[in-house]
């Protein structure tokens, strides 16, 4: 059922292309950017620091969130594409099997988001975050989990989106809800009861917070960790199992 | 010894039956070709032979494998070349060839040695290493071509292999097929709505609603239309054609302004019926039997929508174009 060669030739496709194409990679920096030191800075001169951390720094793990959102969507939706423009033919008339074509979307998806995570570490020097090796191994380890998760979803809806149109009305109405209500930018304790169960639903609330565990270390809430870190580590992954298991179903069944 | 065995295969879509009970038998090394117009059935009875689609009853056989339950051997059995491009035009012509190469599980080795070949064949070497996006459309169908032969397949499917090309390519393509065959021993099917383009086949199926109309060589086929079509213009084209009844016993009928009628050896009975006519002819031209007059003969209509398909790819690849740019 898995073939190996397949699903190495799928990420190497990926990867090349995400390589490739310039315009991506440096979107990837812009929008943390703007973020961090726009609204960050903007924002934070009306919220005073607590627990010994700024605005800005609480809301750099939500910015590897935000990253690793986009990223992952963004590589799954590329199967809308593939499909098209034709080339998911290509996948689906070859002798491998619909499960192969999903891991190796999956792989691709995921390791392209933690890359792009990792890549906004780069910015933790201007927001006087200390970093230690074993931190960063943690960071990556926890982007990859969270990019699973997200990657997951995105196939799963990608699977069932017929056309490229679609993709606004996911933007608008998953996506960025999915930001806005994950504890990215404000903490969960604090915010209505309504919009904190919608919160309390989304998976990249508890990546983030997670990531907060890692990077605000000694931070309390607020401005800091609001759930247990193993708690929030089996939530992810167990939504990334159910995720994956639609998304093959469903690709099996569409196709 | 037949490579393909189709029988009474039927596809329904809700209420709309795409491919009506077909039956027929490819024979291995042939050229055979299915013609019809747009909607006719073609593509779909490829996409059931490809493993695309599962039929709604009947059979459909390559190289001994079932196409709905052997999936697996009939891709690796198969090669093909779609309407639409299939390439991945981010990427070099290299890549592409590699990734095609990787998913028929070629050992690194012989996929190198394999592009290199199938480069050389389509003659595009020197584009090896630059990005598909740069290439023009009969160039890129030269890539599909060597990618779908790759894995040396057995059977070569080709839908509407030159839809959209101007007629300049269309030639060298099938310049190249040609060549093709006779090197490498291959199957080809093919569909087409294009009339000289299915002059190459060895056989042709008529395909017109989803069934088969005929099905024989090109040459047999246009001798079901009796002769050749002469198209006379007279000053008086009422009393021609009393005339024309009357010394040669043949009923010409009017149209465009003219007398249409069907004769053998047309280009020796055309001084004979001018010879015999008492009034002035303004224009006589000679048609010989093209397999668009087949397909007028067999169903009344001639295969329509030629104009308005191509305008349509026009529309489409406009339509991809322009959201390429945005992406």
């Amino acid at each position: 059922m898995i073939q190996l060669r397949p699903i190495y030739v799928i990420c190497m496709r990926e990867f090349i292309k995400f390589f490739r194409e310039k315009s991506r990679l440096l979107g990837t920096l812009a929008r943390p950017v703007l973020w961090l030191f726009v609204v960050g800075n903007g924002m934070g001169s009306l919220i005073r620091p607590r627990a010994g951390f700024s605005y800005i720094q609480f809301i750099f793990p939500g910015m590897i969130g935000m990253t690793i959102l986009f990223s992952s969507i963004f590589s799954s939706i590329s199967i809308v594409w593939d499909r098209e423009f034709g080339f998911m033919k290509e996948m689906l008339v070859a002798p491998i099997s619909r499960l192969s074509i999903v891991i190796g979307k999956t792989l691709s998806g995921t390791l392209i988001s933690v890359a792009q995570a990792v890549i906004i570490l780069v910015f933790i020097p201007f927001l006087g975050i200390h970093l230690t090796i074993r931190q960063f191994f943690e960071v990556v380890a926890v982007s990859m989990l969270v990019s699973f998760c997200i990657t997951s979803l995105g196939i799963l809806i990608a699977a069932r989106l017929t056309s490229f149109d679609g993709f606004n009305i996911i933007m608008n109405f998953l996506v960025m809800p999915m930001l806005f209500l994950s504890g990215a930018m404000y903490p969960v304790t604090s915010m209505p009861p309504a919009l904190r169960h919608l919160t309390l639903i989304n998976p990249l609330t508890y990546g983030i917070d997670a990531l907060k565990h890692i990077l605000l270390r000694n931070g309390t809430p607020p401005l800091g960790p609001e759930f247990p870190l193993l708690l929030d580590l089996f939530i992810v992954a167990v939504i990334s199992v159910v995720m994956l298991t639609f998304a093959a179903l469903s690709f099996r069944r569409k196709e | 010894m037949s490579i393909i065995t189709v029988n009474n295969l039927t596809k329904k879509f809700k209420s709309l039956t795409a491919v009506d009970g077909i039956s027929f038998a490819v024979n291995e090394g042939e050229v055979f070709g299915f013609l019809g117009p747009n909607g006719a059935g073609k593509t779909t009875t490829i996409n059931i032979l490809c493993t695309l689609l599962s039929p709604s009853s009947g059979r459909a056989e390559i190289a001994g494998f079932d196409c709905a339950k052997d999936p697996d051997q009939v891709r690796t059995s198969i090669g093909l070349i779609f309407q639409d491009t299939t390439l991945d035009v981010g990427l070099t012509a290299y890549e592409n060839l590699k990734f095609h190469a990787y998913l028929y599980n070629l050992d690194r080795r012989l996929a190198e040695k394999r592009i290199d070949e199938m480069l050389a064949v389509v003659e595009l070497q020197t584009r090896k290493h630059d990005l598909v996006k740069n290439f023009s459309g009969g160039m890129k169908r030269r890539l599909e071509i060597a990618r779908g032969l790759l894995h040396y397949p057995r059977v070569l499917f080709l839908d509407e292999p030159t839809i959209g090309l101007d007629p300049q390519t269309r030639n060298t393509i099938w310049d190249f097929i040609n060549t093709l065959r006779s090197k490498e021993k291959i199957t080809v099917f093919m569909t087409t709505h294009y009339m000289e383009e299915a002059e190459n086949c060895g056989r042709i199926a008529i395909i017109d609603h989803g069934r088969i109309i005929a099905l024989d060589t090109p040459a047999k086929l246009k001798q079901m239309v009796h002769g050749d079509v002469i198209h006379v213009i007279t000053t008086d084209n009422q009393r021609a054609l009393a005339e024309i009844q009357k010394t040669f016993s043949l009923a010409a009928r009017e149209e465009n302004g003219g007398l249409v009628l069907e004769t053998e050896k047309g280009d020796e009975f055309i001084p004979k019926l001018l010879h015999s006519l008492t009034m002035q002819t303004l224009s006589v031209s000679l048609k010989k039997p093209t397999l668009n007059d087949v397909f007028l003969k067999l169903t009344g209509r001639t295969i329509r929508d030629d104009v308005v398909a191509d305008s349509k790819e026009v529309t489409r690849e406009f339509v991809r174009s322009h959201r390429r740019a945005q992406r």
